[in-house]
């Protein structure tokens, strides 16, 4: 009776705080949606967004994938496929998405001079996101990738509220404060419900280009600790490789560009 | 009000380590910058305001401290080897180190500023503040609040990808 009287009483300020909240509605012809985030910045989220894109792509040719970069304070996306440009705009006023790869992208950089920086408080940030997920002509898309900005706060809750996500893919390197903010990360997703498909171990070993010498500067198997602790999948271990940086700088990821290296 | 203005009072300079991009180094430089200036005599104070990713507990080895309340506010933590450093950081309110901050700006906002007014700094040659990626809200909210004060200026860590 009393216990029952509780329960009635959460559902009911469950009910009130949930109202102010904006409702999940899937983006049409959009299949589904994975994010790649992290926590901690500087991680390659960004590089492993373009690079799972692309092989998603290469894997299967039937595939139509799509790439939405959410970092509207450091957009990485435009540089690292090789795009410039304003979008057009359709007859109905939707912003056509930049191709490259056979993939069709979308970044807050098409909207902005590539050195301006957004200096904005959340509030704005929200309607930032909500304009590149809704409103963009993606056509049909088995796939959207979305590249997360580093953090917990505005824009992933903007995303994971807005639109269904079918899983997230949480980035890391080995270190111990990047493994802080990475737990942070995979318990952000787990309070708005969004299934974290397992971690990426990134930058885990560097071998020297000379003597092959291999040097753990960030630590070993961080990564593959936290996904025994979390019961979560390693999806990915990726070297610190000299050829991933340079191609990403130059706008040809490395999947497209070298894809039978280790990397 | 008198509170505000007493306790960052006794602070000579401010410093605001930014850098835009995520994992270029700005909490390490922070905390190397706060011991190099230690070891040269100085008195210093590092004000964490990444609150999604507070590091610098972590890498001053204090994350287990927990912030007590005197008469002016919240006394800092004193960490580095002697114990000199005065440090502030959301990471010393959370009930877990790897509890997730999961706020939006507006709330990021009112930490920000309590951390301004209402930490008992005491006397400091140099206040670091170590930001969190991005040009966003912390950024926005900490120069606001630390106007009214010397604001010594900015140091930009960047790496050269």
């Amino acid at each position: 009776s009393s216990s029952s009287g509780d329960e009635a009483l959460r559902d009911k300020r469950a009910r009130i705080l949930s109202r102010g909240l904006p409702k999940q509605k899937p983006i049409e012809g959009v299949k589904q949606v994975v994010v790649v985030a992290s926590g901690k910045g500087g991680v390659g989220k960004s590089t492993t967004a373009v690079n799972i894109a692309l092989a998603l792509a290469a894997n299967d040719s039937t595939k139509e994938v799509g790439l939405l970069d959410a970092d509207i304070y450091g957009p990485s996306i435009p540089k690292m496929m090789n795009l410039k440009g304003n979008p057009e705009l359709t007859p109905k006023n939707l912003m056509r998405p930049l191709k490259n790869y056979g993939i069709a992208c979308m970044s807050m950089g098409f909207l902005i001079e590539e050195t301006a920086p957004v200096v904005w408080r959340g509030l704005m940030v929200m309607s930032a996101v909500e304009k590149l997920l809704r409103q963009v002509d993606w056509g049909e898309l088995d796939y959207l990738v979305i590249d997360m900005p580093p953090g917990t706060g505005d824009v992933q809750l903007s995303v994971s509220q807005n639109i269904p996500i079918a899983g997230a893919v949480i980035v890391s390197t080995p270190q111990d404060v990047a493994l802080l903010d990475a737990h942070k990360g995979a318990e952000m997703f787990r309070k708005v419900h969004v299934p974290v498909l397992g971690l990426v171990q990134n930058m885990s070993v560097f071998q020297c280009p000379k003597c092959k010498h291999e040097t753990h500067i960030f630590g070993a198997d961080g990564v593959r600790d936290l996904a025994k602790t979390l019961g979560l999948d390693i999806l990915g271990d990726v070297p610190l490789h000299v050829n991933i940086r340079e191609t990403c700088d130059s706008g040809q990821p490395v999947v497209i560009s070298q894809p039978q290296s280790d990397a | 009000t008198l509170a505000e203005r007493s306790n960052l009072a006794g602070v000579r300079h401010i410093l605001l380590v930014l850098s835009g991009k995520g994992g270029v180094g700005k909490s390490t430089l922070s905390t190397e910058l706060a011991l190099a200036l230690q070891n040269a005599g100085k008195k210093v104070g590092i004000l964490d305001v990444d609150l999604c990713g507070p590091s610098i507990p972590r890498m001053l080895r204090v994350q287990d401290s927990a912030v007590h309340q005197c008469d002016s506010g919240w006394v800092p933590v004193f960490a580095g080897q002697d114990k000199a450093i005065a440090l502030m950081s959301i990471g010393f309110l959370l009930e877990r180190p790897d509890e997730a901050v999961v706020w939006r700006g507006p709330k990021k906002n009112a930490l920000i500023k309590q951390f301004v007014t209402d930490v008992a700094w005491g006397d400091l040659d140099f206040l670091i503040v170590d930001t969190p990626p991005g040009t966003s809200d912390e950024h926005i909210s900490t120069v606001e609040a630390l106007r009214p004060y010397q604001l010594l200026g900015a140091i930009l860590v960047t790496t050269p990808q």
